[in-house]
């Protein structure tokens, strides 16, 4: 754990020096530290606003983002006893992208697509919820087909936001956002949505051994003595408050909330006391790894969620592949 | 008491059979109890029941003397233990870990088991004889190592009582007899259990008290000597059973004339 938290703050450390304005670590270092502690003299303007203004928030974005990503996916993995779903399998991704989209459509601000986005994904997380209540059926399975209905008939409103769009304007900006980028993010915008990240991260990591009890089974963990609906709805607020605060800085990116989670149980075991904080470190790191190849491979910049599959669907196999032959040892 | 269970109705919802039909059982402190009955009899759902997982359409059960419908999870898991049949876990977790959550009745919504619970995880685990499997993963162990894992998780818990749900199912012969005097051995040392099984050889086994429950939904209890007798048996199971007493163990043993 000491040693992933060292390989993350050396990460953002070089993630900050590292793009098409060359900055020295030495001197990106002096520039953290100065503004840390209120003086930046001696590097040039140019250099502290390229830091401060541009690859500080950027990288902090990233890192967060990844971060929530992944600590959702793992706690939504143990909830739902199931090592195959993501963070945005309830439908916060596809919410948020109509949110976002319904915003683009109306001609609003960065702001506002933000706001609209953070809504979209909580309403129709709230439907997805909605659906087993009314059928008085609330096991899991019925969670997961609530939010297989949910999320299909979010893709055809989006569908249908896209066709009635302008093509040559919000066309393209809707799919650009759908497909994910931290190019737009500032240092405001991100300390506003800080701490819907930091509480639910750190009230998943004070129950996650809950989330392990709750991995027994729903009538198990009962009979162990958990508060299964109080446990399991805490879980899913967090988790999705994190989804949507992360689709909402940088739009939806795929793969990470399924495969961080894989590759924590891999390094520290299956007890979220350890996966949990594990996968948000890991997480950190990876999309920051991520976010830096698409802000420095290439002429233009790539949306980060093409990257995150071309680099998350061979790894996921490869670790399940892994996985196999431990199984069958 | 630990247990009592007074005129128990219930009924699966959109489901036509009443599975219990008027279900009445006591279990004193210290008291062993086995509940025979064919499958779907509605040994299973009387546990549920117990455990307060199904709610019962009518009738009352008492847990120490309190209506078990006034009890919240935390509160029942502090008395009662329960030992559910062999299952896959989804995650594989160490057996130290899968022991420890036994101890969840004791531990606050949002904090993580102290130094308090993991010598209690570490004196069940001793109390089986598994310490030395305590790092290894559960789902890597035998079936017998993983019924012994989930007993301890049970002790772990510091009960007063522990239901036993088919602790035998899907165990080898050495493994069933082992399972069977484990069970015996809690019962010895002041633990009330309550087993279901669908041998009756088992309930013979143990001794105690025995519990039958009919096709019909009905519960009759009493000493396992007294109760279990061929004509019931034969009721019960519908089938040409006989009871012979063996001088060699002085005990009943049923069997199986032929095929």
């Amino acid at each position: 754990m000491l040693v992933m938290a060292a390989v993350l703050s050396a990460g953002i450390v070089l993630a900050v020096c590292v793009g098409k304005y060359p900055v020295t670590p030495g001197e990106s270092l002096k520039i953290l530290l100065g503004s840390l502690f209120g003086s930046v003299s001696g590097s040039p303007e140019m250099t502290v606003n390229v830091v401060m203004g541009l690859r500080v928030p950027r990288v902090l974005a990233s890192v967060l983002v990844g971060a929530a990503l992944s600590m959702s996916g793992a706690a939504y993995q143990g909830i739902f006893k199931n090592p195959l779903v993501s963070p945005d399998f309830l439908g916060v991704s596809s919410g948020a992208c109509i949110g976002a989209a319904a915003a683009i459509l109306l001609s609003m601000t960065t702001a506002f697509i933000s706001l609209f986005a953070f809504l979209g994904g909580i309403a129709a997380v709230a439907l997805t919820v909605s659906i087993p209540a009314m059928l008085r059926n609330r096991s899991n399975i019925m969670l997961v087909l609530s939010g297989i209905i949910v999320g299909s008939a979010m893709s055809s409103v989006l569908g249908f936001i896209k066709y009635i769009a302008d093509p040559d304007t919000q066309l393209a900006s809707i799919t650009y956002w759908t497909m994910g980028s931290f190019s737009y993010i500032s240092l405001k915008q991100l300390l506003t949505l800080l701490p819907l990240l930091i509480v639910p991260m750190t009230v998943l990591i004070l129950m996650s051994w809950w989330i392990d009890v709750l991995s027994m089974g729903e009538d198990e963990a009962r009979a162990l003595g958990a508060n299964v609906r109080m446990v399991r709805g805490i879980a899913i607020v967090c988790s999705t408050l994190l989804t949507a605060a992360a689709v909402c800085v940088a739009g939806t990116i795929s793969w990470i909330g399924l495969i961080v989670p894989h590759f924590g149980r891999m390094i520290v075991g299956p007890s979220n006391r350890r996966l949990i904080p594990a996968s948000g470190l890991l997480g950190g790191v990876f999309m920051l790894v991520v976010d830096t190849l698409t802000r420095t491979v290439g002429v233009t910049e790539m949306p980060v969620s093409i990257l995150t599959g071309v680099i998350g669907a061979p790894f996921f196999c490869w670790l399940l592949l892994r996985q196999q032959r431990g199984s069958a040892r | 008491m630990i247990y009592g269970i007074e005129n128990l109705h219930f009924k699966y919802r959109g489901g036509e059979r009443e599975v219990l039909n008027g279900a009445s059982l006591n279990i004193d402190e210290g008291e062993l109890v086995s509940v025979l009955g064919r499958n779907g009899a509605g040994k299973s759902t009387l546990f549920g029941c117990m455990l307060g997982l199904l709610k019962p359409q009518s009738g009352s059960i008492k847990i120490c003397g309190r209506d078990l419908r006034t009890m919240n999870e935390r509160q029942v898991a502090g008395i009662v233990a329960y030992v559910p049949q062999n299952h896959n876990p989804t995650f594989d977790f160490t057996v130290f870990d899968y022991v420890l959550m036994g101890c969840a009745s004791k531990v606050g919504l949002l904090s993580k088991p102290g130094t308090k619970e993991e010598a209690a995880a570490e004196t069940a685990l001793r109390r089986m004889g598994i310490l030395q499997l305590a790092e290894r993963r559960y789902t890597e162990l035998s079936g017998g190592e993983r019924q012994q894992a989930t007993i301890a998780r049970a002790i772990a818990a510091e009960p007063r009582v522990i239901l036993f749900d088919e602790p035998t199912a899907h165990l080898d012969f050495a493994n069933q007899i082992k399972v069977l005097r484990i069970i015996k051995g809690l019962s010895e040392n002041g633990y009330s259990v309550a087993v279901t099984t669908h041998d009756p050889n088992h309930a013979l086994l143990l001794g105690g008290t025995a519990a039958i429950l009919d096709g019909e939904g009905k519960l009759c209890s009493g000493k396992v000597s007294e109760l279990i007798t061929e004509e019931r048996l034969k009721g019960v199971y519908g089938a040409d059973v006989r009871l012979r007493y063996l001088d060699e163990f002085s005990r009943d043993v049923c069997i199986y004339p032929n095929l």
